[in-house]
């Protein structure tokens, strides 16, 4: 079988990079966990990689606010070979913290990380209710072209965050958005329906729980598909037959469309 | 120059932390109050100009989509309330923002963060001072100003050092013991004559750092000098009952001994106990509590205690990875009047908001899950309130013991040295008064979970790589307690004005005993050092040799700038200490409770049971933890159909690609404390045990842990019950065969208010199990599967309802009855309840404790969506008890050792195999209704009630925290 690499960002305060890593590996990536300092250090360390993983933490301590600091780096530090990455035709993803990462360096929703339009047209901001909360939600994947999702389907996953309302600058930031096919997971109930929290747990926007760019092939999310690969991860499993562990079908779809 | 920005949410979008406010507020009683707002302030300094200024703002500090922002500061308003925090205090914000101004290729100085408030409609001064005292700012750590502020910078004055002696030779009785209080050494007069009669020998002074450590070394907290000491029992005639000698080692150290598991690698003589996990790794397990801290800054005290404990297995055999926390809490009653509350004592619903916020905000920082935990309210912790804080690590097996190396070099790793929580140690082991809250407030410490963070992603890349021969952690007593334990058998010399600082001024005694967090001392072989600085370096965290292991004559000897400043014997500091012989007295005076009143239905009594505050959903507060994280979350702390019931314990797999777990649990009843401290302490480790067993615990791999919160135990009672609760523990242990691996103490919990009284907190034993089980896919949880399906109650059911909750309900005073505990029935039950999860015969298990079987059906039912029919005629009654016919000790009985089990049809045959020599009564079924029905003798409907009243009861009470 071919060897495709995975490269899971870290930084101060990364907290999920050990289970990304390990459910990158089980759906057959070989990976590596590099801090940013290697990589601002020596930007090629991102060549041999397809696939690019920010994963889930409070990086930084998500001090200033969720996942600025280094989106800030990304911005100064890493901007040319990102774009790079981006352009050509590699996969990246953004579960939680790194999501955040990713709308406030550019990389999401137009997959470019600039000044001119990082942290412009989207955010996520404090959940209504208030405070962090963990929980499990359904998702509606409701994307076509965005890679790592099965267009149509329902999914578990749990979320766990403070900030992660999902707010669009204005209207016409949405509706472009929803017409090109961007809007790639939402918060719904069980049978795929809309509904208020908790159904939509942090008062996102249009129930926005995950976005890709115009290619499909960046992508982030708020949920943690990492924390959905067995069926013993599920609240469930000890009353009721639990089918498919969710969240492995992101990493699954993701290694399908590099293997070709 | 030093540019103000203030952020505010731009026009038209909301303000979630106001809106908390305002609800905060008006909580208080200020309805005139009609709206609030709030701003975040950044001060940066250095040589910005206004275009570099709006720069950061624009693209560094605001949420552009969401937040605008002001430069130079905000205009004056009516109703303003700024809260800065204090010059010196840790502000984590604020050093992340100055490194991103950098990365942002910008020259900066000092960047300061504070908060502000603007609130609408009538407002006077008055007002605004109890809002900012009550609900926004903390006066220890934090300045209050009504109008903008813009902080001026401070700079920290340079230390100029002077050796300072603390005369002690010529000190008479009254002398020492007023250096004692007055240095807040807390050390009685027999331990300050042998610090006299040391120095005496060397026919010298000791200088300040030396009484400072010798104090720290020697502090209750440090040696629990309580525990290891000879106890002499009176009886209330005053007669000699007992003799103890050591009283840890007689008890609790005995029984591990005794006991002697293979499994048991290291116990009581690290930072945590460790046991065998699998083949390669082994898991240990440390739980501390952060009392005293807690108390005067609940945020920081409680965010500084997990952080705290999470270093514990981090500095354990060569360093554990944390895979798990556990928090568990005693407050005052939320809801008492605020002029009942005692002066200097902060509002119990601000210290459990301020404890809960703490405990998130670090433990979920650093990627801990927290798994497992219970809070109980009692008014007598409204002085003194607990917070209990375990961590869960996994190490190597290979890697489970250590020693420094003579000539390793001491390498202090992690945060810088401030002043903060200078004399902790100390502090911690005295007792509280009114006045504390001023005069210790340099005691708090604030922690930076990203520096721990960083340090522990570090350290084990460290470890791995076999760079350092041993860790410990700075605790309390900070470098001085590291290095004092590190260097007991070598000696050591330590530089300290190496050691790095976050701002100038401190002296030698200071950085020697600073507790400041976030930091880690390592003994690295010389041919490693660069390697292990560069590692370091490498991730952004500090790393410094300060020192060396070893001295030809086994002294310590500390450096400031060349000059000696301080040299001990360790042998003197580490056994020099008086073995003390302390008073008990045994004085139980019994009395019965009163039977309650019959009634024709007990719904409003279990409704009432439900929504009381021990009993109710802590789904609030466990929903803020992030309890998945690292990916190993097996059983969880809510469970059910709408993932909202109440787990018994927590399973998690440490290790991803296997399915071999570690079930977590825990059991105390405060209650039961004050009148039975023998018994209540049986009591913590049956719940313990049975919370652990019902979700499938190996009770053959189950080890314990114990921490005792106590009151002063130089009063006889308070260390009488303190003996009767350390014999419990031995006999529980030996019984069930579960053996202490490690433990802790905080006594002297008392509370001096200002009209003199003293408010002691009730004996209260904590234990927390720990079980390593070979297949998590096996377990169980509580609730309710499927209707048909059997439900059976395993165990005796006694008569005795001595603090009961349901006497609490009744509003009937306790007798001292407490149910006993049945350590050979109990062992039996429980073995009975781990072969048939083990057989896969049990579908939900839920173990019966505060409003006995009641509360644990109505939670089985309401858990899974179902309704039931119980007859308590088949309920096993406990032989020889007084009151066992009464439905109101069926129904609301505490008696320990109990379980309630759904067993389907299927499954029925091997369940009663199995269950064949244990007392089983089949009480009746699950069903479809959504109605809970118990019936008492005769038919009666005693409890005739729908899950959904149930489950809002019982939700209720904390539903707008």
């Amino acid at each position: 079988m071919a060897t495709i690499k995975a490269l899971v960002l870290r930084a101060a305060g990364t907290n999920c990079d050990r289970e990304t890593a390990f459910a990158l590996q089980q759906a057959g990536f070989t990976t590596s966990r590099e801090h940013v300092f290697r990589l601002m250090e020596d930007p090629s360390k991102l060549d041999d990689a397809q696939f690019l993983v920010i994963p889930g933490g409070f990086s930084y301590g998500d001090d200033i606010a969720s996942g600025k600091i280094l989106a800030n780096q990304m911005l100064h530090r890493l901007s040319e070979p990102l774009n790079r990455f981006v352009q050509a035709g590699k996969l990246v993803l953004g579960i939680c913290n790194g999501f955040q990462v990713m709308l406030k360096s550019g990389l999401l929703p137009w997959g470019n990380v600039s000044p001119d339009q990082a942290h412009l047209d989207a955010t996520l901001a404090w959940n209504d209710v208030g405070r962090f909360q963990d929980r499990w939600i359904h998702l509606r994947a409701d994307s076509d072209k965005c890679v790592f999702v099965p267009k149509g389907e329902v999914l578990a996953l749990p979320i766990a965050h403070g900030e992660g309302k999902f707010i669009a600058r204005d209207a016409s930031v949405l509706e472009r958005l929803r017409t090109d096919d961007q809007v790639a997971l939402r918060y719904v109930d069980e049978n795929g329906a809309p509904g208020p929290y908790p159904i939509n747990p942090n008062g996102s926007n249009d129930d926005i729980a995950g976005i890709c760019d115009a290619t499909g092939r960046v992508m982030g999310l708020m949920p943690h598909p990492e924390r959905f690969i067995d069926i013993t991860q599920h609240p469930q499993w000890t009353r009721r037959q639990i089918k498919r562990a969710d969240g492995a079908v992101f990493f699954q779809r993701a290694w399908d469309y590099l293997n070709g | 120059m030093i540019h103000r920005i203030d952020i505010r949410p731009r026009d038209g979008f909301e303000d979630p932390h106001a809106a908390s406010v305002l609800h905060h507020v008006r909580e208080l009683g200020f309805n005139s109050v009609t709206g609030v707002k709030s701003a975040r302030l950044f001060f940066l300094g250095g040589d910005l100009n206004e275009t570099d200024a709006r720069r950061v703002a624009q693209e560094l500090l605001i949420d552009p989509v969401v937040e605008q922002y002001e430069l130079a500061g905000a205009a004056q308003a009516q109703g303003v309330i700024e809260v800065h925090l204090k010059p010196g205090v840790m502000d984590p914000v604020a050093s992340s923002t100055e490194q991103a101004i950098r990365d942002m290729g910008l020259a900066i100085s000092s960047v300061r963060t504070a908060r502000r408030y603007e609130f609408a409609g009538e407002i006077d001064d008055e007002a605004r001072g109890v809002i900012a005292r009550r609900l926004l700012a903390n006066g220890v750590i934090e300045d209050v100003h009504f109008e903008s502020f813009t902080p001026p910078e401070v700079h920290g004055k340079a230390y100029e050092m002077q050796i300072v002696e603390a005369p002690i030779l010529g000190l008479d009785d009254a002398g020492l013991e007023a250096l004692s209080r007055d240095g807040h050494l807390f050390l009685n007069l027999v331990e300050m004559k042998a610090i006299q009669e040391y120095f005496r020998r060397l026919g010298r002074e000791p200088k300040d750092v030396e009484l400072e450590m010798i104090a720290q070394t020697w502090s209750e907290h440090c040696v629990h000098k309580t525990f290891r000491s000879d106890v002499q029992v009176r009886n209330s005639c005053g007669e000699i009952v007992e003799e103890i000698h050591n009283l840890i080692k007689s008890t609790i150290f005995a029984a591990t001994t005794e006991l002697n598991k293979p499994w048991c690698i290291s116990v009581f003589q690290d930072n945590a106990g460790v046991i065998e996990f699998d083949d390669k790794h082994a898991v240990c397990f440390k739980v501390e509590t952060h009392n005293h801290p807690s108390a005067i800054e609940p945020y920081g005290g409680a965010s500084t205690g997990i952080g705290g404990v999470i270093r514990d297995p981090m500095g354990t055999g060569m360093g554990a990875s944390p895979v798990a926390n556990t928090d568990i809490f005693c407050f005052g009653p939320p809801d008492m009047p605020a002029d009942d509350v005692p002066k200097g004592v902060l509002h119990p619903r601000r210290v459990m908001r301020g404890v809960v916020s703490g405990v998130r905000d670090y433990g979920n920082r650093m990627g801990i899950p927290t798994v497992n935990g219970a809070v109980y309210f009692d008014e007598k912790y409204l002085g003194n309130p607990l917070v209990f804080c375990g961590t869960v690590g996994l190490l190597p097996r290979d890697m489970c013991f250590k020693a420094p190396r003579e000539g390793d070099a001491v390498v202090v790793i992690g945060g810088r040295t401030g002043r903060d929580g200078i004399h902790g140690a100390t502090f911690s082991s005295g007792e509280l008064t009114h006045s504390h809250e001023t005069q210790f407030s340099h005691a708090v410490q604030i922690g930076n979970a990203i520096t721990e963070k960083k340090m522990l992603d570090t350290l084990i890349q460290a470890r791995d790589q076999g760079l350092y021969t041993a860790i410990t952690d700075c605790g309390a007593g900070g470098l001085s307690s590291a290095i004092g334990e590190m260097g007991e058998q070598l000696g050591a010399e330590v530089h300290l004005d190496r050691v790095p600082l976050k701002y100038a001024g401190l002296s030698y005694a200071e950085i020697w005993i600073s507790e400041a967090q976030e930091r880690m001392v390592v003994s690295v072989p010389r041919e490693n050092v660069d390697k292990l600085l560069a590692l370091f370096a490498s991730e952004g965290v500090e790393a410094t040799v300060i020192g060396a292991f070893g001295t030809p004559d086994r002294k310590l000897r500390l450096f400031y700038a060349d000059k000696l400043v301080g040299e001990l014997d360790m042998s003197f500091l580490h056994e020099g200490l008086p073995r003390p012989t302390k008073d008990a007295l045994y004085d139980k005076t019994e009395s019965p409770s009163p039977a309650g009143p019959h009634r024709n239905s007990y719904n409003e009594t279990l409704l009432e049971i439900l929504s009381m505050p021990n009993v109710a959903s802590k789904e609030w507060i466990i929903r803020q933890y992030d309890h998945e994280v690292q990916g190993g979350s097996a059983i969880k702390p809510l469970v059910g159909a709408a993932c909202d019931g109440p787990g018994d314990a927590a399973v998690i797999r440490p290790v991803l690609d296997s399915r071999r777990g570690v079930v977590i649990s825990c059991g105390m009843n405060p209650r039961f404390g004050e009148l039975d401290p023998y018994q209540s302490a049986l009591h913590a480790v049956d719940e313990a045990l049975r919370n652990a067993v019902s979700v499938g615990a190996n009770l053959e791999r189950t080890a314990v842990l114990d921490n005792f919160c106590w009151g002063n135990c130089n009063k006889p009672d308070r260390m009488g019950a303190l003996v009767q609760a350390a014999k419990a523990c031995y006999d529980a242990a030996i019984a069930y065969g579960v053996p202490f691996v490690s433990g802790k103490d905080s006594l002297n919990n008392e509370f001096q208010t200002d009209d003199g009284r003293t408010i002691s907190i009730p004996p209260t034993l904590l234990i927390s199990a720990i079980s390593v089980i070979d297949d998590v896919a096996k377990c169980v949880t509580a609730d309710a599967k499927s209707p048909g399906d059997y439900l059976f109650v395993v165990g005796r059911t006694g008569g005795e309802m001595g603090g009961s909750h349901y006497l609490l309900a009744e509003g009937l005073k306790t007798g001292t009855d407490v149910p006993p505990v049945d350590l050979e029935t109990n062992l039996k039950t429980m073995r009975t309840i781990q072969r048939a999860i083990e057989a896969g015969a049990i579908r939900a298990c839920h173990d019966l404790s505060e409003g006995g079987l009641a509360v644990a059906l109505a939670e089985m039912a309401f858990s899974g969506g179902l309704g039931a029919e119980i007859n308590l005629e088949a309920l096993p009654i406990a032989p020889g008890r007084s009151c066992v016919s009464g439905e109101q000790c069926m129904l609301f009985s505490e008696s320990p050792g109990r379980f309630l089990v759904e067993v389907s049809p299927d499954q029925y045959d091997v369940f009663m195999r199995i269950a064949k020599d244990t007392p089983v009564g089949e009480l009746g079924k699950f069903n479809d209704t959504g109605r809970i029905v118990a019936l008492g003798f005769g038919a009666k409907r005693l409890i005739d009630l729908s899950i959904s009243e149930a489950k809002a009861a019982w939700q209720r009470t904390f539903s707008d925290y």
